[in-house]
Parts: C-alpha cells; structure tokens; sequence
C-alpha cells in the first residue's frame, strides 16, 4: 500500500496544541471544518455554475445564445432562478402521503453533497502554516463508500415518485430507480479493474498508483464502461428517460414545487459533478497535470493541481452537455437492453481478462514484448464476440417474419380511425371535376365516382 | 471514529442547508388555496381515480432489482478480492472464476428466459 | 501496510477525539436507535414507512460496524442492505401500488407466541455472542487494519473459500427463483405481458 501524503501532515498536526490559537479547539478540528465549509461551497457554486454552463454551451450549440442578462454574461441567472423558485407557491398535493413527500427531497440533496467527501482534489498544501491534503477525508474504502452514499439517494427519487400519489412521479420513479440499479452495477464492476492495478480502494492511493500512467490507457475498455454508466446513472441525455417529457411530464418530481423542487434539481447536478470528479480520479490521473503541463517539476505540487482537477472535471460537465445536445433520447427497451446485454457481460469478462493479464505479470511469465500482442489479440476476439451477437441479433429480427396486420376498415366499430402501422388508407378519388380535366382514363374514373354517389 | 468527522461536518452543513431550504420554501411562497391545484398533475384533466390496489406494473422491475442485487453481492465480493489480488496469486484467481461463472450461469438462466427483454 | 496511517489520520495515535468510552456510549446510543427503529418496522401501519424504519435500523447497524473498526462490512452493509435490499423491498410496494395511509391488513393476530418467539430468538443470539466473546477485548482502534478491503480480501480468498463459492450457488437458487416467481402465470414463452397485481 501506498504511503499516504497524511503522514507528512500528522507530524506537524501533533503540535496543534503548542499552535498560535488560544483557543481549545484543536487545528485539525478548525481544518476539517474549513474543509467542509469549503467542500459544500465549492458544490453549490459549481451547481449554479454548471447550470449556467449547460444552458449557455446548449444554447450556442443551437444557434441561440441562451441566459445573458442576470449578471456578466448571465453568470448569475441561476442564483435568480433559485430565489424565484423560492418565491413560488409549495404545493402539497392533497393525496400526497406528507411526511414522506418532505423527507423526499432531503433523502436526495444529503447523499448529494456527502459522496464527494472523498474525492482528492489535490495533493498536501499548507493552509495557515497546517499542512493537510486537498481532500475532505481519505477513507481507505473510499471508492466502496462513495458508491454505498449514491446508493441511498435512490430512495429520494422512488419516495419521491410514491409519495407523490399520483401517475406520472409513480411511473417516473420506477423507470428511474431501475435505470439506475442497472447502471450502478456496469459502474461497480469497472472500477474492479482500477482496484486490481492499483492495490487499494482509497481514491488518494489510486491517484498516486496513477503517477506513470493514467488507468485510462491501461483499463481503456474500463473507463469507456465507466463514462457510458455515469451518463445512465445520473439519468442524464442520452438516457433520461426518467424527464421524457412527452411520455411522463417531469418524472418523479411532477408534484413538487418550489425549493423543494430545486433541491431535486441541485442533487442531479452535484451528481454530475461527483460522477465526473469520480472518473478523473479513477481513470484521469485525479489532480495530476496531463502530460504536457507535467513536464515541469513544479506542475503537481502546492496549489496547482487543484487547477488540473477543475479543467478535468469541467471537460467532463462540458461532455455531458455536448452529449446532452447531440444524441436524440434511447427508447426504453434499448437503453435497459444495452446496460444488461451489453455493459455487464462485458465488463464481467473484461475484469477477468484483466486479472489473468495482471497475475501472467505477477507470475513473471508476461513481458512487455508478449503482452502487447496478446493483448491485441484479446481484443480482437473481444471485438469479434460483440460483431457476433450483434449480427446474430440482426439476424433474428430479420428471420422473424412480419406482423400480418388486417386489411384497413376506415369505419372500425363505426368510428372514423387512422391506419393502424402497416396499414395505409386508400387513395381518396378526386372530385370529378379535377378528373375530367385531369388526364385520359377519365370515363372509368367518372364511373366509379358514380358509384360512390349512389351508395352515399 | 475520528476519520468520520469531517464526513460528519459535511453532513450537518448538508443537512441544515437542505432543510432550511425546504422550510423557507414553505414559508415565502404565496398561499393561495384551490381545490385543483392540489389535484395530482394528469396535465390538466380530470385526474384518474388510483385503482384500489388494481394497478398492475410489469414484473420486470421486481426482476431487475432482483438481478441488482445479485450483481451488487458479486461487485462486494469483487473489491476486496481486487485489492488483495497481488497476496492471491493464482488460486485467488481460480477461486473467482469460479465464483464469476457460477453467477454468469445464473445471468444466462435469466437472459433465455427474456428476464432482460424490455417490450 | 500502514494502514493505520490512512484511519488515524487527523490525530496521531496518542490523542483522540472521542475517548474509548466516547466510542461505547455512542455504540450504545446508536444501539437504542437501533432497537427502536425496528420496533417502529414491525409496529408501523403504513407499509412504505415501515420500509423507511428498516432503513433506519440496517443503517444503525452500519454505524456499529464502523464503531468496532470494520469499515469494509459497514460500508458493504450501507451498500447491499440499505442500496439494494431495502430498495427491492421498496420496488415489491410501489409495484403493488401500496396505499398511501394505512393499511389495516397488518395487523398480526397472533400477537403473543410472535413475541414469544423473538423474545427467545434474542435471548438465544444475546447468550451465544456474550458467551463466544466473554475473553475477547476487541480494541476498535486496533481492529481498524483489520478491516480494509486488503485484509478481508486476503482472508477471504484464503481461509473462508468454501463459504465463498458456497455463495455463488445461493445466488444461482436466488435468481431461479425470481425467474420461476416471475413467469407463474405466463407460461414457458408466450407473449404474454406479465405484472403483478394484488389479485
């Protein structure tokens, strides 16, 4: 295991009591809450920031030009927009079951804000002459704890759907906890990869395992896993399925209002966050510059990677919005289809690859020289097996033979009704003024609308 | 456990945030009672009756958590084994293929009988 | 490993910030809370509440666990209990469409032998672990490094193999069943959509 950056920090902390305050309250106690101050400041402006972001980058990418009156640039438009939502009326519906429908909220804001706890944002640093790590704590699980917090916000958004009483929340609640349950498990089992190469689950430990190579260009397959899990697992375009407007309104959050209402909304943009500040961490070398930058000596201490972990996280919230204004939304089936069928076998069979890789090393039987081509070869048949299934697939709804559909009865039930899919509605005739004019069959034409006539 | 104070801090702030926000909400908004307002949002019809314990959901979402769970106990079993996996050595690999294609049994078992067909 | 050096970060080893009793009477307080969540789980009238107690109390016995030092389990506790179990419980109810209010159906009739019942179910599990553990002085400071994901992983994979594999079958049996469960009803492949319903 990793020597971990704290040990420089307990030596000095060992003298709080010695230190410059006349206070009893200890340094470390003073750092922890200035730490946590900071933390939960830096969530909420990045919320408001992000929100700016993503309408400002949308907007441009639609050719308009989006918020720009509130504030430089329209910085402050979602600082407006929340103290208007203060302002509006908080509805209780009359069949809400109303202590859940208050708890609700506050079961998705909290784990919110509590799973960035762990996230390194940059090595040791000295505030007020007391060195500590940019980092809220360094749990030794900490990757397991992050993935135990989010899991508790699951249930704002299911109570939040029940207790509403009504259709839509219900409906909306169900596909999205079930989205993302499954997406959850394609997250969990791409971080195994990490933890194999890295020899700890502590997000610290696994930055610093990152020091001669991000784990995204070791556990490529893992990190691709990754990023297409956290877009399903914050519900966000291409899979926000849960916010089909045409299909369930808003979703789970249909009945609710006011501050309530942006609580929900500050939670899934902190989950942005925390996903992206996660695959920096996990995949991206956390707050360790990129190449270039880490050429100079001076580029991953003091204050600096702080810089490096901001732009990473921004570039991910910047892919998110990009995905968001690109890609139309998945249907139902596929998007569930393509978590179960696709992500998890996938990754299953990826990690144990992985580990054969890792022990043929361990082993000594594996240099550089073999691991290359084997490794390609790996891949090659990885690539192959997914072609296979995907042809196979193909196949099969090519052999199924088409749905006979009944002819078309324009007066079914005795009531005018569309085509059904598959069936097309006769050529309405042309008024027999038009025909005649029109071209040379006209005789037979007259006729039929002669016939017509006599049956009107 | 001291390392969990600062989780605790964080959680406090969190939490008084969260619920002076969602008790101010209350307060500053207008009141103004109407009986539909408070009806459940059915975009602006008459809302339907709740079915007295009628309504029927698919299945697939019992059948889904289901399988979560499943996967979620192999994901537990998966990260200590990871982080011992150098001190393991062969065996500890052997032991989780084992382990991994006895569940991959089980995911097969659902996915021919179209537990995982979403239509 | 310096694990220790990870968990003990704030305060060096001499000093720490809830003293030894400190952590027992939390232990204790955490207990009771506990104790009554699951009394609330069973008394309850409204099924989702219900289901809402039974979060409160596996998490009571998440924060336990991490009292005694075994972060792994307490964390694997919030994550397998509380995320998923709780959650397919949760998924049953809303699926179900649950009542919102009470439900009268709850009421249990026999009330005495279920009370009998626990009472000695307890009484059986407080003796066994009283007197399994009467010699044993569990330091939790101590037991830290004893509970990452290293160690258990390595003892684990190499001491408790059998119970582990033994694992993969139950989760076999636990998926057949949900299958078999599922599929009653709509029979073998028809088209069938199949939900579940109260009736």
């Amino acid at each position: 295991m990793p020597q971990f950056p704290d040990a420089v920090s307990n030596q000095n902390m060992t003298n709080w009591f010695l230190g410059s305050f006349d206070t009893h309250i200890p340094w470390w106690f003073i750092l922890v809450v200035i730490k946590a101050v900071a933390a939960f400041a830096i969530l909420v402006v990045l919320t408001l920031f992000n929100i700016w972001y993503e309408r400002r980058v949308v907007s441009f990418m639609q050719m308009r030009i989006g918020p720009n009156r509130v504030g430089p640039q329209g910085l402050l438009q979602s600082l407006a927009d929340g103290v208007k939502l203060a302002l509006k009326e908080d509805i209780v519906p009359t069949n809400a079951d109303k202590p859940v429908f208050w708890i609700a909220p506050l079961l998705s804001a909290i784990p919110a804000f509590l799973a960035i706890a762990v996230i390194p944002w940059g090595p040791a640093v000295s505030i007020f002459g007391h060195w500590t790590t940019l980092q809220l704590v360094d749990l030794p699980v900490g990757v397991l704890y992050v993935l135990a917090i989010s899991s508790i916000g699951i249930y704002g958004i299911v109570l939040a759907g029940w207790s509403s009483g009504s259709t839509y929340p219900l409906l909306g609640a169900l596909r999205s906890s079930a989205q993302m349950i499954s997406y959850e498990v394609a997250m969990g089992l791409s971080f195994a990869g990490v933890f194999l190469y890295a020899g700890t689950m502590s997000p610290s430990g696994i930055v610093n395992a990152q020091q001669h190579g991000w784990y995204f260009y070791m556990l490529p397959l893992s990190a691709i896993i990754y990023i297409i899990a956290m877009v399903g697992e914050t519900n966000r375009a291409p899979f926000d399925l849960p916010e089909a407007e045409g299909e369930l309104v808003g979703g789970f959050h249909t009945e609710y209002s006011s501050l309530k209402f942006a609580l929900f909304f500050l939670a899934e943009y902190i989950n942005l966050v925390t996903v992206s500040a996660l695959a920096v961490t996990m995949f991206f070398g956390g707050w360790r510059a990129p190449v270039p930058i880490s050429l100079w000596s001076g580029a991953n201490s003091g204050w600096y990677p702080m810089l490096w972990f901001m732009i990473k996280l921004l570039i991910f919230v910047f892919v998110f919005i990009w995905l968001r204004g690109t890609l139309p939304r998945l249907r139902y089936d596929q998007f569930m289809a393509f978590g179960w069928k696709v992500l998890i076998p996938v990754s299953v069979l990826w990690l144990l690859v992985v580990a054969l890789f890792r022990q043929l090393r361990n082993a000594g039987d594996l240099d550089r020289a073999h691991a290359v081509p084997i490794g390609i070869g790996i891949a090659a048949v990885f690539l192959l097996l997914v072609v296979a299934l995907e042809v196979r697939e193909r196949n099969q709804i090519r052999r199924t033979p088409p749905p006979t559909v009944p002819d078309y009865e324009p007066l079914a039930g005795g009531f005018p009704v569309p085509p059904m899919p598959g069936q097309s509605a006769p050529a309405v005739p042309r008024r027999p003024q038009f025909a005649r004019t029109a071209a040379a069959p006209a005789p037979a034409l007259n006729g039929t609308t002669a016939e017509e006539a006599s049956t009107r | 456990m001291d390392t969990y104070v600062p989780i605790l801090a964080l959680g406090l702030i969190a939490a008084a945030f969260a619920i002076f926000s969602v008790v101010i909400g209350s307060l500053t908004g207008p009141k103004r009672y109407n009986r539909a307002k408070l009806d459940s949002y059915e975009c602006g019809i008459e809302p339907t009756p709740q079915p007295v314990g009628g309504g029927r959901f698919p299945v697939k979402y019992y059948l889904t958590a289901m399988l979560f769970i499943v996967f979620d106990i192999e994901i537990v079993f998966l990260y200590p084994w990871a982080v011992a996996f150098d001190a393991l050595g062969w065996f500890g690999l052997a032991e989780m293929v084992l382990f991994v294609l006895t569940v991959l049994v089980a995911y097969a078992y659902v996915w021919r009988r179209g537990g995982l067909d979403w239509d | 490993m310096n694990v220790t050096t990870a968990s003990v970060q704030f305060t060096g080893s001499a000093q720490s910030y809830l003293s030894p009793t400190g952590v027992e009477v939390a232990f204790i307080l955490i207990g009771l809370v506990v104790l009554g969540s699951a009394l609330l789980v069973v008394t309850v009238r409204n099924l989702v509440h219900a289901a809402l107690w039974l979060v409160v109390c596996l998490g009571g016995i998440a924060g336990e666990y991490l009292l005694l030092g075994a972060e792994l389990v307490a964390w694997v506790q919030i994550l397998i209990y509380v995320g998923a179990i709780v959650v397919l419980l949760l998924f049953g109810l809303v699926l179900t469409r649950a009542p919102i209010g009470h439900t009268d159906e709850l009421d249990v009739k026999h009330r005495a032998p279920a009370v009998v019942v626990a009472a000695g179910a307890a009484g059986v599990l407080v003796t066994v672990v009283v007197d399994a553990y009467r010699k044993v002085w569990l330091e939790p400071r101590a037991a830290v490094p004893l509970g990452t994901g290293a160690a258990n992983g390595a003892a684990l994979f190499k001491y408790w193999v059998l119970p582990f594999e033994t694992l993969s079958v139950l989760l076999l049996a636990a998926l057949v069943g949900a299958i078999v469960i599922s599929r009653r009803g709509a029979d073998g492949d028809s088209d069938e959509p199949e939900s579940v319903g109260t009736d």
